[in-house]
This record gives C-alpha cells, structure tokens and sequence, in this order.
C-alpha cells in the first residue's frame, strides 16, 4: 500500500492550458493541494458553509411569512410557530442554527489562533474571515431583535445605547440604527433588511475568503511555512470526505439539541411580547454575546466598556501584525495554555455578564478583561518576538500566483 | 366521540361558570375556596424530560377546565380555535367549540361592541375589551395571556400546578396584595381560587376534582405553550438516528479513503 501513496504538487497541475469552463473549475477547486498533516480541527469551515447553508435556506422561507411591524412581528412569529406548515421546524432549525454558526465560528476562528494560521503569506485570508465574523455578528444580533420579544426589545434597546455613547457620531449613528429615540417599527425594518441583505453578503464573503485561501494556499498544524517537502493530498476526495463526515456529526449533535434539548438555546424571556414599559429584571444577550455584553458591564465608564467589548472583537483584525511570525512552530504547550486561559477568560467575562457584574463578578470580569487582552497584547507579540524571516512572502506569493 | 362530549360539556358550562366566577370576583367570596387545596407536590408530568409526550387525553380535559373556568378572565391571545386540532380534536369538534363562546366583532351603528359567535380562525382573546377593562375587573391587575405561560413563568408547570392548589384553606383577598399562596409572587396572588371539585363536568367519566382539573388544565397550558414539543422530539430522536447511521457509513468511507495515505 505504501508505495501508492498519492501526493501532489503545489499549484494546480493537470489542468490543460486554455480549459476554462466551469468543469474546469470545479477540476481545479477539487485538486486543490493540501497538506496531509491537516488534523479535524480544519472541518470546521466545512461545518460553517452547510449551516449558513440551512441559515439562508431556512431564513428565506420564514421571511415569507414574517411581518417587520412593532404591532405584528410578535404575531406573525407567534404563527409561524403555531400554525404556518412545519413552521415550527424552519424556526427551531433557523434559532439552533444561529447558536452553532457561533460556535462552529468561534472554533474555527480559535483554530486559526492556535495553529497561527494568520501569519504570511495568509494575512488576507485571516482579514477576510475577520470581516466576515463580524458581518456574522451583526447579522445575528439582527436577527435576534426580530421576533420583538422582550429580550429583542430590550437587547436592541441596550445595543442603541451603547452606540450613542461613542463620540461625535454616537448620537447620530443611534439613532439610524433605531429608526428613533427608542426601539420600535422602524428599528424592526432597519433590522429586517439588514438581517436580509447582510446573509447575502456574507456568501459573498465566503466565496473571496475561499478565493484567497486557494491562492495562498492552506496553512498546516506544523506551523512553519509549508514548503516542498511536505507530503500534499488533493482536497477531492481526501478532504470532502472526512468535512462530509464532520459535517454529518455536528448535523447529530444540532438534531439531538433542536429535537430533544431546545432548552440549552431558546431564552423563554422572549417568548414574551416586547413591552417597552416593562424593562426585565435581567436583560442579557445569547450566550455568544455575552463575553462581550459582560466586558461592556464590568467598565465603569460606558464610553470605555462600549470600546473594550468592541475593541475585544476589533483585535482580532490585528493579530497578524501582533504576532510577528517569530517561533513558528514553537511552544505548542504554552500556546495552548495561553489560549486556554484567554478561553476561560471570555468565559468569566460571560459569567460576569449573566450576574449583572456585582460583588466578586464585578472583579472576575476585570480580571477576565486583562486576561483577554494580555493574550493579544502581550502573549502573541512575544511569541512573534524574533519576527518571521521572509515576512515579504506576502507579496512573493501573489507575485507568483 | 368522547372527544366531542368534553367540547360540547366544556362548552355548556362557560356561560353558567363564568357567572359564578363573575360573582366571585365581585364579592371575592371568601366561603368559595377550594375544599381540598392542600399545597401538593407536583405530579411527575408525561411531558418533561428529553423524550416525554403529552397526554392527550388530559389536554383535552384541560381545555375544558380552561373553557370552563380560566377564559373567564384570561385569554390565549396566539392561539386559534383551529390550532386545538393538535390535540385531537376533528374539523366538527371545533366549530362546534368555537361557535359556543362569543367574540368581539366591531362597533355597531350606535358605536356599541357586537358580539357574533367565534369561528375557527378567530383567536381565543381575552373576554376584556380592553386592559383597562381587566385591570377594573380584577382588582388593578391584568390576568396574564396563557398562549404561553408554561414557558415564560419561571418554575414552569409544576409552579402553575402548585400556584392552582396551593392557596390556604378559606384563602381571602387581603388588602391590595391579593389571595396568601406561597406560589404566587412575594406569596399572593390576585387570583382568586379557581377551581372547585365538581365545577367542571368531563365527558370522558374522570372524577372532576379540584386537583385532577389542576393537573389537566397545566397539561393543556403546556401543551398550548409548545404545541409541537411531541413531533419535534420524535423527529429529534427520528432524524439522529438516521444521521447515526449516516455517519457510520462516512466513517468507514473516510477509513478506506485514508487508508491509502502513508501514516
């Protein structure tokens, strides 16, 4: 068996010159070459197309009967639920698909850190999936606000204030993105179209993030720079089997928490109609805000907490210039501790978030902030100390490609 | 048939009850308290845990219970007079069932509400014209929509259960906090005992106890939170079968497919 082992070169060969058609091009993604270390962790993407997959195909059906109205959203969801055929599935599977596009993101992403996957010559790689994170986020936030439960309500609510802290444009920027002083039928359309338009956007993003990486190539569990001597597989069937195969068992871990365990993602506040003279006693984001909703509580000043929770997010786009390359492939046990603790420091965060930030949590979180950002800030520029050697790769790569 | 029995008694009874409820809340007759409301513990419910069902045939029961006693004061603003065909109910059953309560339908010439008999897609409001009209009624409280009350309350039905049986013996309205229950909120409810032995008739032959009207009527409300919950779980179990074979089928693919590449 041993002396069958395929492999294949770098950049797309066998491909007749000329052939341009779109078999062609299937061809060629097929045989992209990938390193043959790359381990589980790297299914993730794989995972992340086919639920924004369900997202969009699920979504579009339930905007068919969705009314952006302050006076109807509620209803309107309310009979999807109860009375619109098989509008209950659609809106579990839309509602449990926005908790694991979440976390098959913050895996993915935490992949990327781990393995630095940022580093050159992948840099826009790393970029475009930042921004395509943080058009995810907008659009769930989106998203949840509209059902026009009291968590909506008051969620959009909290999000409005928090923007119209910022300086010079807070005022202004609140208020186009509420439609008002207060959440109400304009913020539902605002949100509505927004929620829309961005999901296609995003399979727009997807399609450049993909792009870039087939051009840069695929990083590796190694680390350092892939170069000619490691064994490279082609994606088809290599990789499609073993992403189909993880794909199948987040599909048995998402029909297991849909069909028998909705009550780990639903928030039953908002089955409750929004009530805007009625503020609950606890308004809190889903579970994949809360990090940063408990960043934004633990700061005394709002203007600073509104940055900090936004800036935790912001500094993602920057981990590549942070990280300057340096030890590639060094370390592999103190990185991941560093990353463990800035894991249970985004959990503490989100701890600190749920107990509305008093006593002991109101340090934890802190703590948790500091925690966060010395991983960023202070772990990944030492890690990079001694700075990667042909940091032009960059450039050299797109030059050749 | 029998199914048809309960709808047609829970139907007759609503205008007789919703009297005496009226006279209740007009009085808060204090002699009126449930006989045997002792602060039970729960009944272990067919609907909780992962694979739980409802029974439908005490969400049934409970309908009539709520026809009979709870639309007195609250409705279920979601739900349709169409969608209690998830409990079993036939296309006859109810229209006949909504044709026996009186909606409101607009302002007649004289600007007076009318009133018509109820269609099936017509929604089971709340008999108050307006909250100002509850809040008057009911002591400055509004009784809360139940479209979907097992799932917002905290506690959930075993809280609603206990709430419905656990007032003191002779409970009496004290003033501006309401009936003493140590499952309403601070320990008072503004609602008055609602249910009695025998102030509902099944159809169906089960004893109409205070405590047997208590459990059907927090089966249905939970039933009526999560109409779905019984088809989705078997879908759920359904669904991560097939995928559990399907990822044995991938997994042994991904085996051979590898198998070929040097370790």
């Amino acid at each position: 068996m041993g002396d069958k082992t395929p492999s294949c070169q770098h950049g797309n060969t066998g491909t007749p010159q000329g052939d341009t058609g779109p078999v062609a091009f299937a061809r060629a993604y097929a045989g992209l070459p990938l390193p043959a270390t790359l381990n589980w962790w790297w299914t993730f993407g794989a995972v992340l197309v086919a639920v924004l997959g369900l997202m969009l195909a699920t979504g579009l059906f339930l905007a068919l009967t969705y009314t952006p109205d302050a006076g109807l959203a509620f209803s309107s969801v309310e009979s999807i639920e109860r009375r619109v055929p098989y509008g209950w599935l659609l809106r579990a599977m839309h509602m449990t698909g926005a908790s694991f596009c979440m976390a098959a993101l913050y895996v993915h992403i935490l992949r990327g850190l781990y393995y630095r996957s940022y580093l050159p010559p992948r840099r826009a790689v790393w970029g475009s999936g930042c921004a395509l994170m943080a058009m995810l986020m907008v659009t769930a936030f989106a998203g949840y606000v509209l059902p026009w439960g009291q968590m909506s309500y008051w969620g959009a609510d909290v999000a409005g204030r928090a923007v119209a802290t910022l300086p010079l444009v807070g005022g202004w920027l609140g208020r186009m993105v509420l439609g008002g002083e207060n959440p109400g039928t304009a913020t539902l359309h605002r949100m509505f179209v927004l929620h829309f338009a961005l999901a296609f956007v995003i399979i727009g993003g997807i399609a450049l993030h993909v792009m870039v990486l087939h051009r840069r190539g695929s990083s590796s569990p190694s680390g350092r720079l892939v170069s000619a001597r490691d064994r490279m597989l082609p994606f088809h069937p290599y990789f499609t089997v073993r992403d189909m195969l993880a794909v199948v068992l987040v599909a048995l871990a998402f029909v297991l928490v849909m069909g028998l365990w909705p009550e780990l993602i639903a928030e039953p506040a908002n089955y409750r109609p929004a009530n805007p003279l009625h503020t609950p006693v606890d308004i809190e984001p889903e579970w994949y805000f809360l990090p940063f909703y408990g960043m934004m509580q633990v700061v005394p000043y709002q203007l600073g907490g509104v940055l900090l929770a936004g800036g935790a997010v912001a500094v993602l786009f920057a981990v590549p210039w942070l990280d300057r390359g340096g030890r590639a492939g060094e370390h592999p046990i103190v990185r991941l501790l560093a990353l463990a603790l800035m894991v249970v420091a985004a959990v503490m965060a989100a701890s600190a978030g749920r107990h509305h930030a008093q006593g002991v949590w109101l340090l934890a979180g802190r703590v948790a902030i500091a925690v966060y950002y010395a991983y960023f800030l202070l772990f990944l520029p030492w890690l990079g100390g001694a700075g990667l050697p042909d940091a032009q790769d960059d450039d050299e790569k797109e030059a050749r490609a | 048939m029998s199914r048809f029995m309960v709808a047609c008694a829970a139907a007759r009874s609503v205008r007789g009850v919703r009297l005496v409820l009226a006279g209740v809340l007009l009085l808060a007759a204090p002699g009126l308290a449930a006989a045997d409301s002792k602060p039970g513990a729960p009944p272990a419910w067919s609907f909780n845990g992962p694979l739980g069902h409802f029974d439908l045939e005490s969400v049934q029961r409970g309908y009539a219970v709520y026809a009979a006693v709870c639309s007195a004061c609250h409705g279920l603003e979601q739900v349709h007079f169409s969608d209690l065909a998830g409990m079993g109910l036939k296309v006859e059953d109810i229209q006949a069932l909504s044709a026996a309560r009186q909606i409101a339908d607009g302002l007649d010439a004289q600007g007076r509400v009318q009133r018509r008999p109820a269609r099936p897609d017509d929604r089971i409001l709340s008999p108050y014209v307006s909250p100002a009209a509850a809040r008057a009624a009911n002591g400055g409280v509004v009784p809360p929509d139940l479209s979907r009350i097992v799932m917002v309350r905290p506690g959930g039905a075993s809280r609603i259960y206990s709430l419905l049986t656990g007032y003191a013996p002779n409970a009496q309205w004290q003033d501006d906090r309401g009936f003493r229950n140590p499952y309403g909120i601070n320990n008072f409810t503004a609602m008055p005992p609602p249910l009695h032995d025998g102030g509902v008739q099944y159809a169906d032959g089960t004893a109409p106890t205070a405590t047997q009207q208590a459990r059907d009527v927090t089966t249905f409300l939970a039933w009526i939170s999560a109409p779905h919950q019984d088809e989705r779980r078997r879908l759920g179990v359904g669904a991560g079968l097939y995928l559990c074979f399907l990822a044995a089928l991938f997994m042994i693919l991904t085996r051979r497919i590898w198998s070929h590449v040097r370790k």
